[in-house]
This record gives C-alpha cells, structure tokens and sequence, in this order.
C-alpha cells in the first residue's frame, strides 16, 4: 500500500488547436483534500475528464494505488473507485433518490431485488457519513444542497475512495458550502481522498491540505495550504500580480437617482418573485444586492430596466416616474440615463453572432452619432468600439471579429463598455464578473468603484457574496422575493450568510 | 336493447381499430421515454403493411408475413437511429423523409411485382390470421347482457389483438420494474447522468429505436393481415399520426397510451357507425363531417383538455458530450 491515491505523469491533451493540459504532472496523498485552483479554461476540468474516462489523454499515464491503469471510459473509473459529483448535477430529476443512485450501480436485470438492497445501503452510508436524505423523494422536490449531497451518495454508493467534486459550491448558500465542507472533512477523516476543483481562493484555503494551480494548459505550482497564502495562489493563477480587493475611498451620497417604492413582480405562472421591494439609491453610492440565486434578484432587475412588466409599485428616475407597470421602454430608459449591465450576458447583453463593433452600439443604434442618412455610419461605429476596446482592454483588439470569439471575460467587457460609456446617470449592473478570470475582475471592480466616484448611483446585484462585500456601500439582502435586511459594508459574512438563508436573525437561528 | 346492441357494435370496432394505435404508439412511447422522437411511426407501419402483405401472398404464410413486417419496421428503426443518434441528424427530418420514402415505394413495389394498382393480392386461410372463439360463446350469447359482451368483445378477436392489449401492462412492468427500463427513461429525461453512470447512450437509445420497430411491425401487420386481407396503398391513413397525438395526450405512460387509444378508436367506430344515419335533433349530418369527427376531436382534445404534456427533457436533442 502506498500512500498515494491517484499519480499523473506527463497527462497532454489536445482538441484540434486548443492545447487544453501540456504535459500535467500530479500527485494526490491518500486521505487527503486536494484543490485544484485556476481560471476559467486553464484546464481543470479537462483534466479531471481525463481521469474519470471522459477523455483519453493523448500522452501521459495515470497511477491509481501505484498501478498504471488505462481509463477508458467512466466505468473504468468507476471500478478504480474514482467518483466525482459534477458541477452541473448528473440527475434525473423526475426520478427518487433511490433511483438516481441506482441508475447504472443495478444488481439484475429486474429491479426488486436492487431496490431494497439499495435501500439499505443507503441507511448505512446516511449513518456513516450524516447524509440524510429521504430515498422516497423526487430529485425535482429537493433544494440544491440536498441534490449535490445525492451526488455525493452517488459516488459512496459505487465504493468509491476518491470523490471529486467540479465546482462544488457554486449553486450553494454560504450555509450550505460551510456544510459542504464538514462533510468534505469527514469523509477525509474516513479515509477518502478528496479532490476540490475550484476558483475561489476562500475554500481553497479553508478546507484543502494541498493546493496545486493551473495556468493556461500548465500546472503552475503545488503547495501545502498552510505554507502559501491567498495573494500569492492569486499570482500563481494569473501570472502576475492581482488586488484581490478594490481600495476604495469613502462614498459621498449626493441626491437620489433611483427610488423603487413597493414593487411587486410577478412571473408568467403568476408567482411573486419580487415582494414590495422599496429602496434609493443616491448619487455616488452603490447598493449592493445580495442574494441565492433565484430569490428576485433577476425579476427586480429586469422590472427596473423596463424589460419585464411588474404588477404593483413605483419607480423613479431622477426624479421623474418610470412606468413599471405599463409599457416601460428600454430605449427611453437608456435616454433618460439608465444603463442596465444583464445578467446574462449571451441571452440577454450581447448577440453572439454580430460583429464586436455591432454589438458595442447595440441599444444605442438609434443614436444620430451612427446615422448616415437612413444607413448606419460603419466607419464612425468602428471608431467608436475601437476607442472602447482600448479602453478597456478588449483582447483581441478586433471589431471586426464574431462577438462570440472573444472569451466571457472580454465578451462582459464589451457590455460593461457599452453601458459605461455613455455617462448614465443610474447604472444596474447583474453579475459583472460570473464566468470572468480573476486579472479582468480587478479591472472590472475598479471601474465600477470609478463610476461611483464620478458620481453615478449603482445598483449592483450579484450572487458572489465576496462581490456584494468588496464594492458596496449599502447591502440589501433578499429573500423570497423581499429585501430581509440592511447592512453596512462592513457587515459580517455569517450574518448576512444567514439572512440570506432566510433567517431573521441570530436569535432565530438558535432557537 | 336495441341501443344496446348498437353499442357493443361499437365497441366491438372500437377494440378492432384501436390495435393498430395501441401497438404504435406503445412503440413510440420506447423511443420518446427514450429522448428519441419518432413522427416515423406512420412509414414503419405502412412498410410493415406492405412486407407483411407481400410475404404472406408469396409465401402461403401468415407467420412468415408477420416476420417480414417485424424485420421491414426494424431496419426503418435503424435508419431513424443511425440519422439521429449515431449522425445526430434532425428526428424530425429523419422521420418525415421515411414516412415519404415508404409511402412511394410500397407503391412502386407493389404495382412492379403484383400489378394490381398497388395492392397486394388479397389473402385467405392460412396466409392471414383468423380469429380466436373463446370456449362456449355461442352458448353464452343468448343470455342478457353478459352474452353479446363475452361472444362479441371479449371472444372472438385475432390473436394480434390479445397481442396488443396484453403489451399495455407488459410496457408497464418493463419500463418501470426492470434495469432497462430505468435506465431507458433516464436516457430520455438526462443523458449525461447515464453516460457519467457508465452506461452507453448510444446503445440505450439503438435498443429503444429497436422496441419501437418491434412494435410499429406488430401494428403494420395487424393492419394488412387480420383487419384486412392484403396491403392497399397508404393503408395506414394517417394512423401512425394518430398514435403520436394519443402518446402526447395519454403524457407517455403506458396505461394511458392504451385509454387514449381506445377513445380515438371510439371516435372512429362511433363515426363509421353514424354514417347515413339521421342524428336525433339533428337530422342528417353530411359523410364528410362525419369522419373528419375523430380528427376534430383530436385537435380540441390535444389542443384544451389535457393540461400541460410535459414531453421527456432531453426528447428530440441528440446526444453530445460537453467539452
């Protein structure tokens, strides 16, 4: 027995042109938690598809227990006793608990006998580990934390001894992640090896004993957790040096730009998403929104940005009504000095096939600037994005080129452009930096904190709680559809982790 | 009595038309479940018409013609799959273009090897399927009630008939008791779940595509075998569409397949019957009307009664592992 769990030599992989792993050495210790830290398209994940037979390297060779094996696909895996819980969950949704962690782990060809097999199997592994889960429910009827906790049932369920876990807790409250993490813990402190592929520098550090990172292709480094610090794992990541949090100066609130009284929408089933939300937002301040995904955060955006019709309420903008109820405009909003940065950039922000330079006017087409009689002025278009792009540092510096070459950093970018500017006078802005790599972040924060500066009044709505905490100068926190809580900047993450679960407050959560 | 009569009739033809719908759209509900659509079903059927018919005239052999129309349904099955799964091709296109190809060619065929305008010759005796007389109907018909009911609707159908009802519950037991048929529903609402499993998507969904084939033939056979004797050009007559309307109204579960079938079988009996006979309060109503009824009735049913079908979640996409 050696106490290494999974070695990789020399793991090369190629798609076409896209050199995704260059030659990937690694070592992982039994019983051990194992992050695996990089940006977006440095290769993580590939790699990790490698080891579970998704793909088949094309040089290199895996050890499981110090034996070469050859996974050819994730049975193969499976059998080695590699299991992994996807980032986008691998669910049936309308089938039970039981069910999805049967799927594929059947004993015979007809199921009874299976089922109650699994049946059992399942109360052991409940009581080993504390995953209750009732077998009985539907997938469909379970919240997000309680389905990744299937997943990891999952893998148990195939005997497996080493678990990795893509991106864990991006559908997750700060509870549930922190819970994550206890049972990551145990499941250490049962024997399993535990790989952690991850972004976010805070879990790195919180639950991992190693940390390798990767960088374009390339494993950059291996460290033990204890030795190395954020800054520098940061570094490591992008190749140079990044602030990991904004400096910012004091907020000067002059006026309010943005009065929401009592806005109340409804989705198409007639659902209320967003409660009797009321709030202002002054010039030269930004009120964060903190929130799961999913409790009204998106409805109140659109609602604001006159793109979806509320049901009740008022909105005021510089003073003068929006008719959120009626026939809002986008267009006229955008005139009257509202910029609206979507949440979703490629449904909403950008259309993928148009040119960079189409899409850097799009909203704004109408402005005389790009007439040339009934013809839009292309030249002064072109102009216009290249001065953009230098602007903001848009890679590849091309107008010319397809909106959807550019990588989800650049491609927010060109959005965040777009609407910046124009000089509004109220900015909304949803997720600025979902999908973005760490270097453009810093510059996209900085920005943000600019607009402020020069006295724009910002709305920002972001799942990242981290975010709400670094740039806001006044956090609303929903739930359900209503805001739950004000805080200060500098409030502290568990209160807020727990409003945002719904919990009043700290009384509550006792009791 | 005589109201009486009249509807075990009815009834009796309702069961009779009912087969074909019951067999097809058993068939599509293996490879919907599946995540594979099928608007196919109408050219298997009417292939399989054809094959049947062609094999048992030559041949002598009603078994030998049931074979052929099993074999001809299947190989249409493999075509919608190869264009589908394995070249992730459009289901759609894939099964209109076989519903056009089957159309022509069983006409072409028919006329080159039988020259009788596209029919096949008619069969009798051994080369079609006879009906089944259960024990002592003759004996049991003169008592009220109970008689007509057991010599007419329970006894005395063809054995494809039995075939059929009997494949209600055994669809049932295989796609909800079996291995197979729990990994074939999750192929159908998440396939990335049974290929992380470590199990084939592609052949889950080929082993559908055949069941499907399986069933369709059935369903073709019944039609020039038992119902009539021989093949007639487009026999099918929109019969496989009206198998996919009662899938999606019966919202792909087996039990409701059949219920579903056996309304738009009534709809259809009870039409045929109404033909040339006044209605009361109403008088005459025009042939035309009368038979476009079931079809009518198809759209407001599909159209307003049955709340939301939800259609399994990955039907209709193929299958592609994300990078």
């Amino acid at each position: 027995m050696s106490d290494i769990a999974i070695e990789l030599r020399g793991i090369d992989k190629s798609f076409g042109p896209v050199h995704a792993n260059k030659h990937i050495d690694l070592v992982v210790k039994k019983g051990t938690i194992h992050g695996i830290i990089g940006e977006n398209g440095a290769g993580k994940s590939t790699l990790m598809s490698i080891l579970y037979g998704f793909y088949q390297a094309d040089h290199g060779e895996i050890l499981i227990d110090g034996k070469v094996l050859t996974i050819k696909d994730p049975n193969a895996a499976i059998a080695s006793g590699i299991g992994m819980v996807h980032q986008h969950f691998m669910l049936v949704d309308n089938f039970t608990v039981l069910e999805n962690v049967m799927l594929g782990a059947e004993d015979s060809p007809v199921l009874n006998a299976s089922i109650s097999r699994a049946r059992v199997e399942l109360k052991r592994l409940e009581r080993e580990y504390a995953l209750e889960v009732n077998p009985d429910a539907l997938i469909q009827e379970l919240p997000v934390g309680l389905q990744q906790r299937v997943e990891i049932l999952k893998a148990l369920y195939r005997k497996a001894d080493i678990l990795i876990l893509d991106e864990p807790t991006g559908v997750l409250t700060p509870p549930e992640a922190d819970h994550l993490f206890r049972i990551l813990e145990q499941l250490k402190n049962q024997g399993k090896t535990i790989i952690l592929i991850t972004h976010k520098l805070r879990e790195i550090m919180a639950v991992t004993d190693e940390v390798s990172v990767m960088r374009r292709g390339e494993m950059v480094a291996t460290r033990e957790t204890d030795k190395t610090s954020v800054e520098e794992l940061a570094e490591l990541m992008v190749g140079r040096r990044v602030l990991l949090r904004v400096e910012k100066g004091e907020a000067r609130p002059g006026d309010v730009k943005l009065s929401v009284r009592n806005l109340t929408v409804r989705d198409t089933r007639g659902v209320t998403m967003v409660d009797d939300v009321s709030f202002d937002i002054r010039a030269g301040e930004i009120v964060g929104i903190a929130g799961v995904a999913g409790n009204g955060q998106s409805e109140l955006l659109e609602a604001i940005a006159g793109i979806r019709r509320a049901a009740g309420g008022t909105v005021d903008l510089n003073g003068s009504k929006v008719d959120v109820t009626g026939l809002a405009d986008p267009a006229d909003l955008r005139t009257r000095g509202l910029a609206h940065v979507p949440e979703d950039r490629h449904h909403v922000g950008l259309v993928l096939k148009f040119e960079e330079s189409e899409n850097a006017i799009l909203g704004y087409h109408r402005d005389p600037a790009y007439k040339k009689g009934p013809l839009l002025d292309i030249a002064a278009m072109r102009a216009d994005a290249e001065a953009n792009i230098a602007r903001y540092d848009i890679r590849p510096p091309n107008p010319r080129l397809k909106t959807a070459n550019f990588s989800g950093g650049n491609q927010q970018k060109i959005v965040l452009a777009r609407e910046m500017e124009r000089n509004p006078d109220v900015l909304i802005i949803g997720q600025p930096t979902r999908g973005v790599d760490v270097g453009a972040i810093e510059f996209i924060h900085k920005r943000i904190i600019e607009m402020r500066d020069q006295g724009k009044a910002v709305l920002l709505v972001s799942v990242e709680l981290d975010e709400i905490r670094a740039l806001s100068d006044r956090i609303l926190v929903m739930f359900a559809g209503r805001v739950v809580g004000e805080r200060d900047a500098d409030a502290d993450e568990g209160d807020l982790g727990l409003l945002m679960a719904g919990v009043e407050n700290r009384m509550e959560a006792a009791q | 009595m005589d109201v009486f009569h009249m509807l075990v009739t009815v009834l009796e033809s309702t069961i009779r038309v009912s087969v074909p719908l019951i067999f097809a759209a058993l068939g599509g509900l293996f490879t919907e479940r599946a995540g594979v659509f099928d608007i196919g079903l109408e050219g298997k059927m009417l292939g399989a018409a054809f094959a049947a018919g062609a094999v048992a005239a030559v041949s002598g052999s009603v078994w030998a013609g049931l074979f052929a129309a099993i074999l001809i349904s299947v190989l249409l099955s493999l075509v919608h799959g190869y264009a589908s799964i394995t070249q992730r091709g459009s289901q759609i296109v894939s099964g209109v273009a076989i519903n056009f190809v089957v159309f022509g060619s069983t006409v072409i065929l028919g006329e080159a090897w039988f020259r009788q305008g596209g029919r096949t010759p008619a069969l009798s005796g051994d080369a079609r399927f006879g009906t089944i007389t259960f024990p002592f109907a003759e004996e049991i018909r003169p008592v009220p009630v109970i008689g007509p009911i057991y010599a007419d609707l329970i006894s005395g159908h063809f054995f494809l008939t039995y075939l059929a009802f009997a494949m209600v519950p055994i669809t049932w037991w295989i796609l909800y008791r079996t291995r197979f048929g729990l990994r074939l529903r999750a192929v159908g609402e998440n396939p990335g779940a049974v290929d992380t499993a470590g199990i084939s998507v592609v052949w889950m969904r080929y082993r559908a595509v055949i069941c499907c084939g399986i069933l369709a033939g059935l369903g073709g056979a019944y039609l020039s075998l038992a119902m009539t004797a021989g093949f007639v050009k487009g026999m099918t007559a929109g019969k496989g569409y009206i198998a996919l309307a009662a899938l999606i109204f019966a919202k792909w579960k087996p039990l409701n397949v059949m219920l579903a079938c056996l309304l738009f079988g009534f709809l259809d009996a009870f039409a045929i019957r109404l033909q040339g006979n006044p209605l009361p309060l109403i008088g005459q109503v025009p042939v035309q009307l009368m038979q476009a009824l079931p079809y009518i009735l198809t759209v407001i049913l599909l159209a307003g009664f049955i709340g939301k079908a939800v259609p399994p979640k990955a039907g209709g996409v193929p299958y592609v592992k994300e990078r």
